[in-house]
């Protein structure tokens, strides 16, 4: 009994890959930022790990882990700020799992990202760029920029290309330099930008974004701009959908500017005479 | 059937029966119209649903038309709602080996008036029930609702909310249906058809 016990103890202990686990402890006692400098994620015990992952979360497996494929997310820059705007539906295949997802992730009060692909790959890399931001200000008394924060996490999620991270991210704020727009994916593209889409319902937010798009919008306008280019694409795109969440992103941090179920907006919206197109 | 989407529900009351479909017509994740009906009238008391492939729904709805219509020529009565389900049956089966894909619903009174429902897969078996039949990319969630909130013996209007809460709640967890429904309920005197108001996303 012992012997097999300790056997499985070695094995399992032999195979956890976590060398750097105490980095700069012995010499001043436990630090955080040493402690978490790098995170360590247990590997599965077989021949190719990404293979076996792969084969568990391909849209051809038969039990595919992976939920909150379909997503509308945009955020365009205008005179007043910037406006990010989301939809909350997350599904799994053609399952609808909620319908009142948070996809804006508060990573500071300066500092938004949204969510579009894995939603755990989301949340936990841009709460772990939330992290490395905190750490950022209390090494060098100031706030990071958007541009260092985005490349953080760009890097972050580069180290694991390949590996089956999905994310489509927009990270914006305001620092030194004014509003800031940044498009972030698992591929490791890094863009700065003035209006970014993503998602499934992408195509159809670009539409209705582009065409009502003005630099010069008034603050309501570009706030309903942002509504109503996510309400078009929920109508059209099947995995989109549930409630409109929108945001201002202004000088002083980001405000929350209200939440609007679909439902009830579609009849506002056909309520409401139509304007001329051009 | 993930295609285009779609769902068909029917229900049997006392004295009476209801059949319901959602109106979403999509191209995968694109919706491209809010108003394809799923449900079509055979007989003053029968009606038959065709969730599927829309192609083949539409394809299918005129060659029941027309075989309904050379029944009734030569027999010289309407076909009754079992009589229905194996035309059904058989016309599928003649295409065992490349098949339509549609999962119909037949609903109806027969001649004495009795309540008749029943679905078929693909390819043809007959699944006869005595209280809710279900099917389309909903069918998962549609059991669930009708599971819970169908009981036997419900007059005409209790059955048309049973039917529309089942239909609309279920819809609200799939992708690919909803975007509007339509019931319609069938009583020994007569048809009524209405078109529900629900969420567009």
């Amino acid at each position: 009994m012992d012997t097999l016990v300790s056997k499985y103890a070695n094995s399992s202990s032999a195979a956890s890959f976590d060398n750097e686990e105490h980095i700069g402890d012995s010499l001043t006692g436990w630090d955080a930022a040493n402690q978490f400098a790098i995170p360590a994620f247990d590997i599965p015990m077989v021949g190719n790990p990404v293979d076996f992952l792969r084969a568990h979360t391909d849209a051809s497996a038969e039990n595919r882990i992976r939920i909150q494929h379909g997503t509308t997310t945009l955020a365009f820059k205008f005179q007043g700020g910037i406006v990010v705007a989301v939809d909350s539906r997350a599904s799994g295949g053609s399952y609808i799992a909620s319908q009142t997802v948070k996809k804006v992730i508060e990573i500071n009060p300066y500092l938004l990202g949204t969510m579009a692909g894995g939603a755990a790959d989301c949340q936990y890399w841009e709460r772990e760029l939330g992290r490395r931001c905190r750490l950022y200000e209390l090494r060098n008394k100031e706030r990071i920029s958007v541009a260092a924060a985005s490349k953080i996490l760009s890097n972050m999620v580069y180290d694991y290309k390949g590996m089956g991270l999905s994310m489509g991210t927009m990270i914006t704020g305001w620092d030194k330099t004014g509003p800031q727009l940044f498009y972030v994916d698992s591929d490791g593209t890094r863009m700065r930008g003035e209006r970014f889409s993503v998602g499934s319902g992408s195509t159809f937010a670009y539409g209705v974004l582009d065409s009502g798009y003005d630099y010069n919008l008034s603050i309501p306008d570009a706030l309903e701009l942002g509504r109503r280019a996510i309400y078009h694409a929920t109508h059209r795109d099947a995995y989109s959908g549930g409630s409109v969440n929108v945001f201002h992103v202004k000088q002083t941090g980001w405000e929350f500017k209200g939440n609007f179920d679909v439902g009830e907006l579609h009849w506002e919206y056909q309520a409401q005479p139509k304007g001329p197109i051009v | 059937m993930e295609y285009n989407g779609g769902a068909v529900v029917a229900m049997v009351g006392k004295n009476c029966v209801a059949i319901a479909c959602d109106k979403r017509l999509g191209v995968q994740a694109m919706t491209i119209s809010t108003e394809f009906k799923k449900t079509f009238q055979v007989t003053p008391k029968t009606y038959i649903g065709l969730p599927g492939l829309a192609t083949d729904v539409q394809t299918l709805a005129e060659k029941f038309r027309f075989k309904v219509n050379m029944y009734k020529l030569k027999e010289e009565r309407e076909i009754e709602p079992r009589t229905l389900a194996h035309l059904v049956s058989s016309t599928l089966y003649e295409r065992r080996f490349g098949p339509w894909f549609v999962e119909p619903v037949v609903a109806g009174l027969d001649k004495e008036n009795r309540p008749f429902i029943c679905s078929t897969d693909l390819i043809g078996c007959i699944n006869f029930a005595k209280d809710f039949v279900v099917s389309g990319t909903t069918s998962n969630q549609l059991y669930g609702m009708c599971e819970s909130l169908w009981e036997p013996d419900l007059e005409p209007e209790e059955l048309f909310e049973t039917i529309s809460q089942s239909l609309m709640n279920a819809v609200d967890r799939d992708c690919l249906s909803g975007w509007g429904a339509e019931v319609t309920v069938i009583t020994p005197d007569k048809v009524i058809t209405r078109t529900l108001r629900s969420r567009q996303d």
